[in-house]
């Protein structure tokens, strides 16, 4: 039995851990560091119909425990996504998943239209949080009935399951989530960064060139722990949770929170090993902590029996 | 490219604010250019979160060792600073594509140009390019007296001039007032500094062969979260990244 191995709308995961959206590129940069195959899967890099370019830089800031960033999206654009970089990945043996990102619903449409096509792409996930573009990104996920729109028109077009990744930037995630669900998603992904700042002590000006960043790292790890915890209780689709994941015990907090896989985001620039250790870890803590198979720890914290007795050395 | 905790071998503080630290490991071996960077973790902790792109100053194959000089500046510099030697320190690299000591022929002249913590990288250049043959005229600059380093270093390997903001030490004023105040001719152009300097050097010498080494904010240091990145001329999207296309380009590859 393989004690990791997770089954979700459109993916069959070897392991419940895969690199976030935003933080691996398109997997060439780790490929000359390790088998990519080790991976549950790869959540690719925002994909826009028009190749950009992004913010100026400074796009980075670091803060106590995490860090802002304000990339702006940047990326070639469908076309060269899916002439080269989707073929690219397509040698490992690791299921895609597709982060979709526009300006408009047309964008989003068309995007999802073509990029579900691609035979190594499992399912999609609709980035309507990200808070670094002035048009669409959050704004599509901040309004429930614009967010549960945009859902039904991608999932009318999508081959592929279709995931949306939420923002934590909204007064009631569960909310969000319970729209997003009855508009038709498969899945939920969550959570994108917080909106944040910071400000230069020398020359009173913000740091970023774009001002105000998404905050990631493990700053925000109690906050995506609380949000999965409320959403996985109001919603019967699965989660793949996200939010400062550094280690083994990370993930097995996400999967007692609520989730049923995990993505590891900005842990990747510190440690770029930081994905296969995980998952080499992640059976022996099982062990430490009683447990056959890692869907046993789903949503523990909340369900009936309340939390596993912790019976480690 | 590994990672490695590598032992802090010798530290010291050698101008102010300015370290000289000495790191001992198996990672040296991968260490060829000058130019090229390790992006090192000071702390265990998460906070601070972020590694610390930092350029190799000196490499020395046989001892095993290499040398990095930073300014202590931010929280994670700061960190680094009171580190003691025997204590480890987690390195990413080598990282970055260095100065191309071909551009450079046995018996032509090269111009070293550093600026400020930019400094550092020309002395393993200087180094093996006057290894290969080929000679060099030096001219670093610095905000004041007290931040001057490496000049006597310099200075054995070929003529150095100095020059400072407030007219302290050396020329006054920047390293191009150096420059004009003598009449340097050198057949490739090498720098290390500050956006405004290279672009003042990019300028004054728009016909020579130049590579400029960029500094830039850094997530990762190897090309995955598009932090770093910068402008090609006459395009709306292209882009080279500093991390993994430089940190050195030839001049005119990138919009400065």
């Amino acid at each position: 039995m393989n004690r990791l191995a997770v089954q979700l709308p459109g993916l069959s995961l070897k392991n419940p851990v895969m690199p976030a959206s935003g933080c691996f590129g398109f997997g060439r940069e780790y490929a000359k560091l390790y088998d990519l195959n080790v991976l549950g899967a790869i959540m690719i890099k925002a994909t826009t119909l028009e190749p950009r370019f992004g913010n100026p830089t400074p796009r980075v800031a670091e803060t106590p425990s995490g860090m802002l960033n304000a990339i702006g999206l940047q990326n070639p654009g469908l076309e060269k996504v899916m002439e080269e970089e989707l073929p690219w990945l397509a040698q490992y043996d690791v299921p895609i998943i597709a982060n979709v990102a526009g300006s408009t619903m047309e964008d989003y449409v068309e995007v999802a239209k073509h990029i579900s096509k691609v035979p190594n792409v499992h399912a999609l996930e609709l980035n309507i949080s990200c808070p670094n573009v002035k048009k669409g990104g959050i704004a599509f996920g901040t309004v429930p009935e614009v967010a549960a729109e945009l859902t039904k028109l991608v999932k009318e077009v999508s081959e592929v399951p279709v995931y949306v990744k939420l923002s934590p930037n909204v007064t009631n995630i569960v909310e969000m989530a319970k729209a997003i669900e009855a508009a038709g998603a498969d899945g939920l992904t969550m959570i994108n960064t917080l909106l944040g700042m910071r400000i230069d002590v020398k020359t009173a000006e913000p740091i970023l060139a774009n001002r105000t960043g998404g905050l990631s790292g493990p700053a925000i790890k109690p906050i995506a722990i609380r949000m999965i915890y409320e959403v996985s209780q109001a919603v019967s689709i699965p989660i793949i949770g996200m939010g400062g994941i550094q280690s083994a015990e990370d993930v097995i907090e996400f999967f007692y929170a609520g989730a049923s896989a995990v993505a590891v985001g900005t842990a990747n620039f510190i440690d770029p090993f930081v994905c296969p250790n995980i998952i080499a870890e992640l059976p022996a803590l099982l062990d430490e902590l009683g447990f056959d198979h890692i869907s046993e720890c789903t949503g523990r914290s909340w369900k009936k029996g309340g939390p596993t007795v912790y019976c480690g050395a | 490219m590994k990672t490695e905790k590598m032992t802090i071998v010798h530290h010291e503080r050698i101008a102010k604010n300015i370290y000289q630290i000495r790191l001992a490991g198996a990672l040296v071996a991968e260490m060829n250019e000058p130019g090229q960077f390790v992006h090192i973790k000071v702390t265990e902790q998460a906070n601070p979160l972020l590694r610390r792109p930092l350029s190799l100053c000196d490499i020395n194959k046989e001892a095993g060792e290499c040398t990095i000089i930073y300014r202590a500046e931010g929280a994670g510099t700061t960190l680094l600073a009171k580190k003691r030697p025997g204590e480890m320190v987690d390195v990413l690299g080598p990282l970055g594509n260095g100065f191309p000591i071909e551009a450079a022929k046995t018996g032509e002249r090269a111009l070293l140009v550093g600026g400020g913590i930019g400094v550092p990288p020309l002395y393993e250049l200087a180094k093996q390019l006057v290894k290969k043959g080929v000679s060099v005229t030096v001219v670093l600059g610095f905000q004041t007296k007290d931040v001057v380093f490496y000049e006597q270093k310099f200075a054995e390997f070929g003529e150095t001039y100095v020059a400072t903001v407030d007219g302290s030490y050396g020329t006054k004023g920047f390293v191009t007032n150096a420059i004009d105040d003598r009449a340097i001719s050198f057949d490739v152009l090498y720098a290390c500094g500050p956006k405004p300097m290279l672009k003042a050097l990019e300028q004054k010498f728009p016909d020579k062969d130049a590579y400029l080494s960029l500094e830039e904010r850094m997530g990762c240091g190897i090309g995955a979260c598009f932090a770093c990145v910068c402008r090609v001329p006459n395009s709306e999207t292209a882009y080279k990244k500093v991390c993994s296309d430089g940190p050195v380009f030839k001049a005119g590859e990138v919009v400065l």
